[in-house]
């Protein structure tokens, strides 16, 4: 019996920019793969390619060279339209900077992917509203991003993200710009749902938000220097 | 309707930014109401000249003795009341409905001391049937009072402001080569048509005008009848007025022994040529208004198309989070089409409004010299609302198109 295909499998994957006459190798022969269930930090100085393998993670952007599959699908033989719904159903984005639609209130936000989804109103309405609940924000269904604070507009991000049941959580730097404690319970709405199979990778350069990950890897230009398991025991904050 | 779903979208976008929204329909208000307005006024007006170049009706024939050519007339033998009963043969002539003698003489109009020169015209009571004529007062010469050749008299309203300013006419007495008749009608102002006009005639009947209007002589006899001035004849639909002229043409040929290639003597004229003018003079006038009306929605489309482009550059993050979140190149064209539709069709709901007011007030300076009406049709309507949503479409298509190129990584970023 052979052990099920990952849920993220990449083999040497290379992302190269084309600026005129120079190439930018933003990724460099990056083979990982990452299992249902899984807690990963991904590391590393600003220009190490973070955020683009978190671009062809989620499925916004293309590998120049190199296979990537998703739930056992070769994402480089899906067009626009199959990437788009795949993102849709199977992953939920969570930004630095939130990305939340400037006069649209918290459900309305947080109703977004279901609205591509084709759920009906009413059903994603009361998903909507469930999702709300569970980073506990309620009350704040009916407001507008203008009068949430930063931690409440990352939790309706996350609602958002979480809405669909997606697989795969894909957070860029999410503590990045709200406190230290906020940040924390942020990422306590995320951990609660590891024990539901979702799958969790962060990218951040907050060394005590990555150490709470079980598995921590490390980019430098473009490659994995490191990519290193963590026990749950040892995943406490360490002090710099 | 799948993209039913983006209507409450539009409208959630369009009202989150109330004045953008105001100021980018503003442009197809104004285009619009201009057109339904500038249409309505051609409409109107094209209405009213379709009105005064038909009223004496299309159906009409006039023949004249004598033929025009190279700018001279040639005469030829007079026209006789003989001519008259001879074309009245409804057998020979199916599609002449009517032939009426027409008598006319110049001489002055004397009531008290006013006086006037003016047209006298000696006729049957068919005279006001063919010609449409509507009576201000009183009523038309009757059958009784032309075979019983009364001195009864209907005037024109020139003649009746000139020599009964302030008073009815109907009743009084009017002094033709000094004899007296009796005003009997007076006909409603009417203006200049085809057969000139009546304002400034007196009618009275044939036989009185052909006996006394050279009294102590009669008028012009040939082999026996009397003569006429003109015929004029109607027929009996417009689609037959060709054919009643032929009828007539040939009844005439035989009575004056022209033999076959001897050109006519006489001219037989029709005026269904009018509502051909009048049709196309119209058409001109309406397409110059549209015209202008169309440019004004032109800009106004322009103007929706310029906010689109904004609006579509403004908003590159959130498109590029609708796309990471799941929306299809389709989601985001129909989002930004719709938007521009509902503006546009929102836009030309209030154009529409503003037209009818626009239209009251047009008609408020309306004056009897100078009439404006303005008609807005329920097509025009339709064709407003229409090109409204044409615009939205069309203005919206390229606005909306950029939007689904976008690239999510880089709208995302985007500041």
């Amino acid at each position: 019996m052979t052990a099920p295909p990952p849920l993220i499998d990449m083999r040497n994957v290379t992302r190269t920019y084309r600026t005129g006459q120079a190439e930018l190798h933003a990724l460099k022969n990056v083979s990982l793969s990452i299992g249902a269930g899984e807690y990963v930090a991904v590391v590393g100085t600003s220009g190490s390619g973070k955020s683009t393998l978190l671009n062809i993670l989620g499925l916004l952007d293309r590998p120049t060279a190199g296979a990537y599959r998703v739930r056992n699908r070769d994402a480089g033989e899906l067009n626009d339209s199959e990437r788009t719904s795949l993102r849709n159903k199977e992953i939920g984005f969570v930004f630095q900077e939130f990305n939340l639609l400037a006069r649209a209130t918290a459900l309305r936000q947080t109703e977004l992917p279901l609205f591509y989804a084709g759920v009906s109103r009413k059903e994603s309405r009361r998903r909507a509203l469930n999702a709300l609940a569970q980073v506990g924000l309620a009350a704040w269904a009916g407001h507008r991003p203008e009068e949430l604070s930063g931690g409440q507009r990352q939790r309706v991000a996350i609602a958002r993200a979480l809405v669909n049941n997606p697989s795969l959580i894909l957070a860029d730097e999410p503590t990045g710009a709200i406190d230290t404690q906020t940040g924390e319970e942020v990422m306590a709405l995320f951990e609660q749902r590891l024990f539901e199979g979702l799958t969790l990778v962060i990218v951040t350069h907050d060394r005590e938000i990555a150490a709470r990950a079980r598995r921590i890897i490390t980019l430098r230009d473009g490659a994995v220097i490191s990519d290193e398991p963590r026990p749950p025991s040892t995943a406490a904050p360490e002090k710099t | 309707m799948k993209f039913l779903k983006y209507f409450p979208l539009a409208a959630e976008s369009i009202a989150a930014r109330k004045m953008r929204s105001i100021l980018t329909m503003l442009g197809i208000i104004i285009g619009v109401a201009s057109v339904l307005t500038t249409l309505g006024i051609g409409r109107g007006a094209s209405t009213d000249i379709m009105q005064q170049l038909t009223s004496e009706g299309v159906t009409l024939l006039k023949v004249t003795s004598g033929t025009y050519s190279d700018q001279t007339w040639t005469l030829g033998q007079p026209l006789t009341m003989a001519d008259v009963a001879a074309l009245s043969d409804r057998s020979l002539h199916p599609d002449v409905d009517r032939a009426v003698p027409f008598f006319r003489q110049w001489d002055y109009l004397v009531a008290g001391s006013n006086i006037r020169y003016g047209e006298v015209v000696g006729t049957t009571s068919a005279y006001a049937v063919i010609h449409n004529l509507e009576l201000a007062r009183g009523r038309f010469l009757t059958d009784n009072e032309v075979a019983q050749r009364t001195k009864s008299v209907v005037i024109g309203a020139d003649v009746a402001r000139s020599l009964f300013a302030g008073i009815d006419a109907v009743g009084q007495s009017l002094r033709i080569n000094r004899e007296p008749y009796t005003v009997v009608g007076v006909l409603r102002k009417r203006g200049y048509g085809w057969f000139g006009s009546t304002d400034g005639a007196a009618i009275i009947p044939l036989a009185v005008a052909q006996d006394r209007l050279r009294a102590p002589f009669t008028a012009h006899r040939h082999r026996g009848e009397y003569t006429v001035s003109e015929i004029h004849l109607s027929a009996v639909s417009v689609a037959r007025v060709d054919a009643a002229a032929k009828q007539v043409e040939q009844t005439l040929r035989l009575r004056r022994a022209l033999a076959t290639g001897e050109p006519n003597d006489f001219t037989i004229d029709n005026n269904a040529w009018l509502l051909e003018t009048a049709g196309s003079v119209a058409a001109t006038l309406t397409a110059f208004l549209a015209g202008i009306g169309a440019v004004s929605l032109l800009v106004g489309g322009i103007g929706i198309m310029n906010i689109m482009l904004v609006s579509v550059t403004e908003r590159t993050r959130e498109i590029g989070l609708r796309k990471a979140v799941g929306a299809h190149n389709r989601d985001i064209l129909l989002q930004f089409l719709v938007e521009a539709l509902v503006l546009t069709l929102v836009g030309g709901l209030i154009g529409i409004a503003i037209s009818f007011g626009l239209a009251e007030i047009v008609e408020s300076f309306s004056s009897p010299d100078f009439p404006l009406i303005v008609l807005i049709e329920p097509a025009s309507l339709a064709a407003a609302v229409s090109v409204s949503a044409a615009c939205g479409l069309l203005f919206g298509l390229y606005p909306a198109i950029r939007a689904t190129r976008l690239d999510p990584i880089e709208a995302l970023r985007h500041e």
